[in-house]
């Protein structure tokens, strides 16, 4: 490490600086934490704030992945192969185990699972009695999120009842639980999409390559391009076409769309971010379409 | 492309549904480019749905399910955009009876706050009551957006004397920079492009205040306030006796070689390294976080306060403070309560009520036994172990506190040092 010349802060500086706070604070007030680790685009960046936050010592809590098994497989890799990297210790739940115990029925086997993995994380908490998860969720995704504290308290049935939550005020966080209840803690929660590539960019963070434009194999159903893969076939007329597409987010393969894009690096991707017209779940997630107010739905399940 | 090398403001917006906050909003989001088709069409379509024509810019923040069924806007709701010369936190507070508290929640990171007035209604009761909690959280700057000229013929006369009425009430006020803008967020006049409706008003538009104001100044960048959050001991062969105290910078900075005293134990020791992740510093500067390692090995534990030598904080048990009460069980002055200062919690016991502030005429009123929801107090309280800290206009990170309810963990009321 050589010497650094302090300069200006700018909004990146101070993005960071209110994570790096928020981690701490989580490691020195809470017993038990884990932090949500996917190997999508957010919580790569969680990893890097963590480092800061906590290096060189390693990170006071495990990383969790609620693995949906509807995952992409370039995600999985990048995955395990960070966790690695950082040599910090990784636990991963499957939902095939809450199916297996019969506590997810599903009506069909590709069906999409973002509304389940609630129950699995929610089994996760249990089993190790985790009491704050630290996740990489952001306050523009969506408007249920717009609404939600950075320490996002949850009832002992893991519910988040949004007419009751503490009041949030300066940086002083409430992080008391009683046995039972739990926290979600969103340390991202005031960085938007921009943000996290111009991060991703200015810390020269690995991504998973999916993320960057690649030819593919796409069905187009309403207005969005749903990737072909063992769990989505064309159905009646409908056409198979390769095009060049990327990525803006990663999550379940039956209802996680690609855009299309000639992106292929990251200064690419800044361009089209600050000039695209549609919103990062509008163009990309089929199940937040389902109905105007379906994440605010699955949140209150226990979704993270 | 080059990263844009742009400063965070955070804003809060004052008003009630009436004065027309969300077309406000709206108006900034859309001018500004910040709003998506996919949410544009969705508003037209709820628009339509309700039948109207055009766009309602006002549902753009609309929020959850439960609001649109009642029609209300619960707490607050953080929405972002950015220009090419800042990026903005909005903390949008709707203006229903638990203003009070929404309000002094959104406030207590804003830079700026925009107060609306109704150019037809002038200075309202409600007005006094923004302003009052503006200048009781301290927000340095404050936007009096006088708004709907529209509806008053884009009259200048009327707006003078709304600004004339309004200097009257705020000069009893502790506000830094007051700045009145004439506008109506329907017809998008002052909002982000000037329009043509009012060539008499020659002061900059909301947005080119929102991108332009000064806000370098709104940190304490003079007394260095280093609350320990948590101690860095990897004890790994390659780092095996390091000891690193890592925390936020609240205010001031510091610099390699420093003097500094640990509070409350009143230690002292130097500053032998600044560590971040990136490297190390010669110097740092609020609100950087960083690790500080110190030349002697002395005991120092979270909740403790690192500073310079030469600038002390103020170390007691006893304090006075403005408290907003924030819960829907009233004050139990025979109860015990926990206090979080800094990232110090200890115990505290609230054993003097002096007056509770009227927000609507700003009249202290004695004599009281509870504290309910949303009032305003001064009080006296004892902590069982010593703060160390600033009075709260001085230094707002030393000098804000959240009280805790042991029994149901509930975040029960917000403080400000006195």
């Amino acid at each position: 490490m050589g010497n650094v010349i302090h300069r200006k802060l700018t909004h990146l500086d101070v993005l960071e600086s209110e994570s790096i706070h928020i981690m701490r604070e989580v490691a020195a007030e809470c017993g038990n934490p884990a932090l949500l680790f996917s190997g999508g685009k957010d919580s790569i960046v969680l990893l890097r704030l963590a480092e800061k936050a906590f290096r060189p010592a390693r990170f006071p809590f495990p990383l969790l992945h609620i693995d949906t098994e509807h995952n992409f497989p370039e995600v999985i890799a990048f995955r395990d192969k960070r966790a690695f990297e950082l040599g910090e210790r990784l636990i991963v739940r499957s939902m095939e185990d809450s199916i297996r115990a019969k506590r997810i029925v599903l009506k069909s086997p590709d069906q999409s699972r973002n509304a389940f993995q609630s129950v699995t994380l929610l089994d996760a908490i249990e089993e190790f009695k985790f009491d704050a998860c630290i996740g990489g969720a952001r306050r523009d995704e969506e408007k249920a999120r717009a609404k939600e504290r950075i320490f996002s308290f949850r009832d002992e049935f893991g519910q988040w009842d949004p007419k009751n939550q503490r009041p949030e005020l300066w940086d002083l966080y409430n992080t008391r639980v009683h046995p039972g209840e739990n926290i979600r803690v969103f340390p991202i929660s005031n960085w938007t999409e921009m943000d996290i590539w111009q991060y991703i960019s200015r810390e020269k963070l690995e991504i998973p390559e999916i993320y960057f434009a690649h030819e593919r194999e796409v069905i187009r159903r309403g207005s969005s391009l749903l990737p072909v893969s063992r769990l989505v076939k064309p159905v009646g007329d409908e056409r198979v076409e390769t095009i060049s597409v990327r990525f803006r987010t990663v999550g379940d393969m039956t209802c996680t769309c690609p855009v299309e894009s000639t992106a292929s690096t990251l200064e690419d991707i800044i361009v089209e971010t600050a000039t695209t017209r549609i919103t990062e779940r509008g163009a990309t997630r089929m199940d937040d379409q389902t109905s105007e107010a379906s994440m605010e739905l699955r949140k209150k399940e226990g979704y993270f | 492309m080059k990263l844009p090398n742009i400063e965070l403001l955070r804003f809060i917006t004052a008003g009630s549904v009436d004065d027309g906050k969300s077309t406000l909003i709206g108006r900034l989001l859309h001018d500004s480019k910040s709003i998506f088709e996919d949410q544009l069409c969705a508003i037209e379509n709820t628009t339509k749905k309700r039948g109207l024509s055009g766009v309602d810019l006002s549902l753009l923040t609309d929020g959850l399910q439960a609001e649109r069924e009642q029609g209300i806007t619960i707490d607050v709701a953080y929405r972002y955009f950015a220009t090419p010369k800042r990026k903005f936190i909005i903390a949008d507070t709707p203006g229903h009876e638990q203003y009070t508290r929404n309000m002094v929640t959104g406030a207590s990171t804003a830079n700026l706050a925009v107060i609306l007035i109704d150019a037809r209604r002038g200075v309202l009761t409600q007005t006094r009551r923004h302003a009052y909690l503006a200048s009781l959280v301290g927000i340095p700057h404050l936007v009096v957006a006088v708004n709907k000229m529209d509806l008053v013929g884009y009259s200048q006369k009327i707006f003078d004397s709304i600004v004339e009425e309004f200097g009257r009430f705020a000069s009893n006020l502790d506000l830094r920079n007051v700045i009145p803008i004439p506008m109506s967020a329907l017809e998008g006049d002052m909002v982000v492009d000037r329009g043509e409706n009012m060539p008499w008003y020659k002061g900059e538009t909301l947005m080119e205040v929102l991108e332009n104001i000064e806000i370098g100044h709104d940190i304490n960048m003079e007394d260095f306030r280093f609350p320990v959050q948590w101690i860095c001991r990897p004890q790994t062969a390659e780092w095996h006796d390091f000891r690193g105290y890592m925390g936020r910078i609240e205010s001031g900075s510091v610099r390699t070689g420093d003097e500094i005293t640990v509070l409350p134990s009143g230690r002292t020791s130097r500053i032998r390294e600044i560590m971040t992740y990136d490297g190390r510093l010669i110097e740092a500067i609020a609100p950087q976080s960083v690790t500080l390692i110190l030349e002697d090995e002395i005991d120092i534990s979270r909740g403790d306060m690192i500073v310079k030598s030469d600038n002390l904080p103020e170390l007691s048990k006893e304090y006075d403070a403005m408290l907003c009460w924030l819960s829907d069980e009233p004050l139990d002055v025979r109860r015990k309560y926990l206090i979080k200062h800094t990232t110090k919690t200890a115990k505290i016991m609230l054993n003097r009520l002096d007056y509770r502030v009227n927000v609507n005429t700003l009249e202290k009123e004695p004599g009281i036994e509870k504290l309910a929801m949303n009032d305003i107090a001064r009080v006296g309280f004892k902590v069982q172990h010593a703060l160390a800290s600033d009075g709260y206009l001085k230094n707002h990170a030393t000098g804000s506190f959240i009280v805790i309810d042991e029994i149901t963990n509930n975040t029960v009321a917000a403080g400000m040092l006195v």
